[in-house]
């Protein structure tokens, strides 16, 4: 994956946590027992850490630890 | 008094961590006593890096102030404050914390202004980062004192004075931190973090079950026009909702979390820090908001149905009732004790054991604190105004240790005698402080045209921006829920406005304008003086391309 669209994917992540679609609504009740707003932001976060192990993969920095010795 | 019993256990053991912890460090060689004391060595393995890094970051709030919020405000709350600082603060820790940990143990850094200083090539304007760090610091520290001396008079039903709860709590964790160091504090962190996991998935299983199953709660939740909203977020608006994503900016900018950085054996430990992160915000705030929501609907348990009855009479009355009625129903309705109220009304006595050992280990999350303190006392002032060279890196640890004792006294008395809602206030805006100066760590890193200047205006303009604040809501009174006063209009508009919750400027929080203006101020005054721009030498050990 490119840094760029690793880049635009961290963007819409940020846009995708303003869920103004979902402001109002308390229905569907997911399971019975989770409103939907409150879901949303659960699933939001579990995504997070795809996205993130996206990063990790794609983007690991790992010059730094080549580096990263004293006197280096 | 089980929970008292097991809340001292809990104590025990931690103190126990600390010193189990100094055995191992006395097995070191002495001449690296200093980064082994305050760094552990740099040697903290993936699972206690994790673990111990997240715990650093969960203050008590998580585990009480967030359920309080719910409690009164609903869902958003975990939109407000998880789901944001999942994706931002291991994005931080990723982008920023990696290159801290290189840096340091390349350059030797044991703390952020170290690398400030090597970065921009100056001396006194380290100082004075050190100084607003240190004083945004310290609230944390008094808060924590507060809590243990509250909460062991809870648990002890009055047995233990809250006199006696500050100084037995503050005597615990400056023991470890004392004679653990950061080792023992990682420790500690980890098993706090355990006890939280743990804590939430039993506490939703156990509540849920006793209260008869959440559909059922959350049925009638919907039912009541006054409760309905809670499952939105209809009461907030999207900017406001919107400028909380800039509180998880202050993560890495916190002193703790930055020196954190620097404990890892290797940056690959990162790599799982920085995908677990968002699951383990989840597994603890996902619960935490949840019970405080359904609490809303336990009206059988009396303590509840009481806060909801001054809730209530709080609505009602609006701007017609007196300030001081106004404050009384206010305290009455808060929800802080409200995960508290639920497990004495659903749950067997185990589990409140569980809890009251879970509060504790919330209240006590102040060590990393104490630790960063004391670190960067001895590194940033200390060492640096010679005392390392004079007196050697043994004394550098005294000093360190002493420092750590004194912080806990002062800390311990101010608490005796200050109201606690000056320290609310102090950490509340602490954190829109620390992500003020987040534009400094970006700018060092990332930026190869910054300079010392640019940095301490952002920094002054930081510390300007929160005593401002402070003392806007120290000096006028919060209006009813849902109104607003004008502090400041301009061009026909409210610039800044004073609200029930604190203090808005154009409808944002105050932290939104104090972080965008500290990077503007660092672009701007950085390219007004681009003489002050470090030589090639110190450029070269931070950026590979050339200029």
């Amino acid at each position: 994956m490119r840094p760029v669209a690793l880049v635009v994917l961290v963007a819409v992540f940020y846009v995708l946590h303003q869920d103004v679609w979902l402001w109002r609504d308390a229905r569907p009740l997911v399971l019975g027992f989770v409103p939907i707003g409150l879901f949303y932001h659960a699933a939001f976060t579990v995504a997070c850490s795809a996205v993130l192990g996206l990063l990790v993969k794609y983007a690991w920095p790992a010059h730094l630890e080549a580096g990263s010795s004293p006197g280096e | 008094m089980i929970p008292a019993a097991v809340v001292f256990a809990y104590l025990a053991l931690a103190l126990y961590i600390g010193i189990f912890a100094f055995r191992r460090q006395r097995e070191r060689p002495a001449e690296n006593a200093a980064e082994d004391y305050f760094l552990a060595g740099r040697s903290l393995g993936p699972a206690v890096f994790l673990l111990s890094l997240f715990g650093a970051n969960m203050t008590a709030f998580s585990i009480l102030g967030a359920s309080g919020h719910a409690f009164a405000n609903g869902i958003v709350t975990f939109g407000l404050m998880a789901s944001s600082s999942a994706l931002i603060i291991p994005l931080s820790l990723f982008v920023i914390g990696t290159r801290l940990w290189a840096l340091g143990r390349r350059n030797g850094f044991i703390t952020p202004v170290q690398m400030f200083r090597d970065r921009w090539e100056c001396g006194n304007i380290g100082t004075v980062i050190f100084a607003v760090q240190a004083v945004l610091l310290v609230p944390y520290i008094i808060i924590a004192v507060m809590g243990g001396g509250t909460t062991l008079a809870a648990v002890s039903n009055g047995l233990v004075p809250y006199w006696l709860g500050g100084a037995i709590v503050s005597l615990v964790v400056m023991g470890y931190v004392f004679f653990g160091g950061m080792r023992g504090t990682a420790w500690v962190n980890t098993m706090q973090t355990v006890l939280f996991l743990l804590f939430g998935a039993i506490a939703v299983g156990v509540i849920g079950a006793g209260m008869g199953g959440f559909s059922r709660a959350m049925e009638s939740l919907l039912e009541a026009p006054a409760t309905a909203p809670l499952l939105t977020r209809e009461r907030f608006s999207p900017v406001y909702f919107f400028s909380y994503t800039f509180i998880p900016l202050s993560s890495i900018a916190f002193p703790h979390i930055g020196i954190f950085c620097l404990t890892a054996r290797r940056v690959t430990h990162f790599r799982k820090t920085v995908v677990l992160y968002p699951l383990c915000m989840l597994a603890i705030w996902l619960p935490s908001v949840y019970l405080g929501v359904a609490a809303n609907a336990a009206r059988d348990v009396p303590a509840i149905e009481s806060k909801l009855e001054a809730r209530a009479e709080l609505a009602a009355g609006g701007a017609t009732l007196p300030a001081a009625d106004r404050d009384r129903l206010r305290a009455r309705a808060s929800g802080d004790d409200v995960i508290l109220r639920l497990v004495e009304g659903y749950a067997p006595l185990w589990l409140a054991a569980l809890l009251g050992a879970c509060v504790m280990a919330a209240v006590m999350a102040s060590d990393s604190q104490i630790l960063a303190l004391s670190t960067m006392f001895t590194e940033d002032v200390f060492a640096y105004y010679g005392g390392k060279a004079r007196f050697g890196e043994a004394l550098q640890v005294h000093t360190g240790r002493l420092f750590i004792v004194l912080i806990t006294i002062v800390a311990y008395l101010i608490a005796l005698r200050a109201p606690q809602s000056i320290f609310d206030i102090a950490t509340q805006y602490a954190f829109a402080g620390y992500a003020a100066l987040s534009p400094l760590l970006v700018a060092a890193l990332f930026w190869r045209r910054s300079t010392k200047w640019g940095a301490l205006a952002s920094t002054l303009w930081t510390a300007a921006a929160v005593l401002a604040v402070a003392a806007i809501q120290q000096t006028i009174p919060p209006p009813p829920p849902g109104a607003g006063v004008p502090v400041w209009s301009a061009f026909g508009a409210d610039i800044v406005t004073r609200t029930s919750a604190g203090a808005l400027v154009l409808g944002f929080l105050p932290v939104v304008p104090m972080t965008i203006v500290s990077a503007l101020l660092m672009v701007v005054v950085s390219r007004l003086t681009a003489a002050a721009r470090p030589g090639p030498a110190t450029l070269g050990r931070y950026f590979q391309s050339p200029a």
